[in-house]
């Protein structure tokens, strides 16, 4: 079985964060990085997968140079090879415009499944597995829980709803699912893996290579576009009570009981 | 109509669900904003009761598509039947609830329609009479203001709670419900339900809670629980949990509250060790007056309290609980 897991590079969780020069984007020069939590957990899903059938994971990412050490964290993992699509003409992108080229290059690669995170830690759109589903004409399932190995040319999973309801589906392959955080415990680089993901291939693919024209992705094919991105201004200030915590218990208590009057 | 600017409900066991009339109500402020009709379009099976209780709010008219296919819901009907009826009316804007539903769907009507989608949104207005659509990318420590680019359709889906289903007006009489016609004959179901079920009976139902000791990741280990219990014994309220207590098995899911549990609105609530992240804030912000006790003084649910002790909550819950039952004088 051949599985195809999207992963995105993305500042991580506590990183401070700059907005950049220009005033709409995030000034990423210097910044600690990650996988995208829900992709790791992704990745995970597809080594289970592609353990128990004998087949492999390949890792897709759409990034600058920098996101290579993301492609060699999940090489580490476990992945069998990487495609990389680095190219000037990918950057600046929104959902649609970066879907476009995800589903153009896994595509090219006809896996049998393609996986990624629920949504970006970072652009939280929520939408790059579904949109690329549907730029391929493949069905999708998204807020993944569980996966079984497929039988008879299906797969069974489940989904979360909301408000605590779940619910097992099955869907033919070749499908893309969204996976949540939190599906399996994700493992660690051992140092084999590490010494390991330097051998094995990573590709480097520009628009030409997937038969996109430039206008087609990154800035210049995007639907929706950051006009300004800013740091919200706090709209209540709490009041914070001090001192040590007696003192400020006793003074949260009288707060709570004559200001507020919920006592 | 060409021009207009849709909100499309969501359904539950048949009904409305909440959420829609919150886009019922952020569709109202684009439709003042930008002077364009707004008009509601429910999709389901025998759905029109539910576009009934919709066509009471201020709306131009309620477009019903109903429809077999359309129960139980699956993502290939949905972004076909919707996909047809844009097509055939064009209308400017399209506006969803951003729920896991729309989530599962709504994207692979974007990439049908080539839409451009601007997705959990917070706020909007309108700038020199351009909408202008605000989210919070990066966890929610940032903003961005977001624009379309191009033509075509474009669809908008908004943060639960960013608007208020009250705020949703009504209408001086009911508007006139249409039969919105769409052949889904040929649409093949790629999806198949098993089985619908909940893993926990939701036993307690917090949204009636008039207080609430919600717990976070603070507070470390399950053993440790007791001192929110005894907290929450003696403001007579409800434990209630963020997200990672409930994954790591230190309270059932009932108990959770945020984006994938439940939504509640006490007179109190109080935030012990939960740094705040959006999924637990949408869940808990439209409580009556919060509290927060966190020893990161940056954590965001500060920005969301009305009251905020920086520091080690096994020091400040001990207190805590001993200045309460002094009061009540138990």
């Amino acid at each position: 079985m051949k599985i195809l897991v999207c992963i995105k590079q993305v500042p991580e969780r506590d990183a401070r964060l700059r907005i950049a020069p220009g005033g709409t984007s995030v000034d990423t020069s210097g910044v600690a990085t990650e996988i995208n939590e829900s992709d790791q957990y992704a990745l995970e899903a597809g080594l289970r997968l592609a353990e128990g059938s004998g087949g492999e994971v390949v890792a897709l990412l759409l990034g600058p140079d920098g996101a290579e050490e993301a492609i060699r964290r999940a090489l580490a993992m476990g992945a069998a090879r990487a495609i990389h699509l680095n190219d000037a003409a990918f950057q600046g992108g929104d959902a649609s415009a970066t879907a476009k080229a995800l589903a153009a290059a896994a595509g090219a690669e006809s896996p049998d499944l393609i996986l990624t995170g629920l949504q970006s830690d970072d652009a939280g759109w929520s939408q790059t597995g579904v949109l690329v589903a549907e730029r391929l004409g493949w069905p999708s399932a998204t807020l993944i829980m569980e996966i079984e190995p497929p039988a008879d040319g299906r797969i069974k999973v489940k989904r979360e709803l909301e408000s605590g309801w779940f619910q097992w589906i099955t869907l033919p392959l070749p499908a893309v699912l969204t996976i949540q955080s939190g599906i399996y415990p994700v493992r660690y680089a051992t140092l084999k893996g590490i010494m390991g993901a330097k051998k094995k291939e990573m590709k480097k693919l520009a628009p030409a290579d997937l038969g996109l024209e430039p206008g087609q992705v990154g800035a210049a094919g995007r639907r929706v576009e950051v006009r300004r991105l800013y740091v919200p201004e706090k709209t209540a200030e709490a009041e914070i009570l001090q001192g040590d915590a007696a003192t400020a218990a006793a003074a949260l208590v009288d707060r709570l009981k004559k200001e507020a009057k919920v006592l | 109509m060409a021009g207009a600017i849709w909100a499309v409900t969501q359904l539950e066991k048949g009904e409305p669900k909440g959420v829609s009339y919150e886009t019922i109500a952020a569709g109202q402020k684009l439709a003042a904003a930008l002077g364009k009709p707004l008009e509601a379009i429910v999709l389901g099976a025998g759905a029109r009761g539910a576009a009934e209780k919709v066509a009471a709010r201020k709306v131009e008219r309620v477009r019903l598509v109903d429809d077999a296919r359309l129960d139980p819901y699956a993502p290939d009907p949905y972004t076909a039947a919707l996909r047809l009826a844009v097509e055939a009316e064009q209308p400017d804007y399209v506006l969803f609830p951003h729920t896991y539903q729309v989530r599962d769907w709504v994207p692979r009507l974007a990439a049908a329609l080539d839409a451009g989608f601007i997705s959990d949104v917070i706020d909007l207005r309108a700038d020199g009479g351009e909408p202008v659509f605000v989210r919070q990318p990066y966890q929610g420590k940032l903003n961005a203001d977001c624009v379309f680019a191009g033509s075509g359709p474009r669809l908008v889906s908004f943060q639960a709670g960013a608007f208020l289903a009250d705020d949703a007006e009504q209408g001086d009489a009911a508007a006139e419900i249409v039969e919105q016609a769409v052949d889904l004959s040929g649409v093949d179901v790629r999806t198949q339900v098993l089985d619908t079920f909940q893993e926990v009976e939701n036993k307690v139902d917090l949204s009636r809670a008039e207080v609430i000791v919600a717990v976070g990741r603070g507070i470390g280990k399950q053993e440790n629980l007791g001192l929110v219990e005894e907290l929450a014994a003696a403001l007579g309220g409800q434990v209630a949990a963020s997200r990672p207590v409930c994954d790591n098995e230190w309270l059932p899911m009932d108990r959770q509250i945020g984006s994938s549990g439940q939504t509640v609105a006490p007179r109190l609530y109080l935030a012990v060790g939960i740094s705040g992240a959006i999924q637990h804030l949408v869940g808990m912000k439209n409580s009556g007056t919060i509290v927060a006790i966190n020893k990161d003084p940056n954590a965001p649910i500060f920005s969301v309290a009305d009251y905020g002790i920086v520091g080690d909550l096994f020091e400040v819950l001990p207190a805590l609980t001993a200045k309460v039952k002094e009061i009540r004088g138990a």
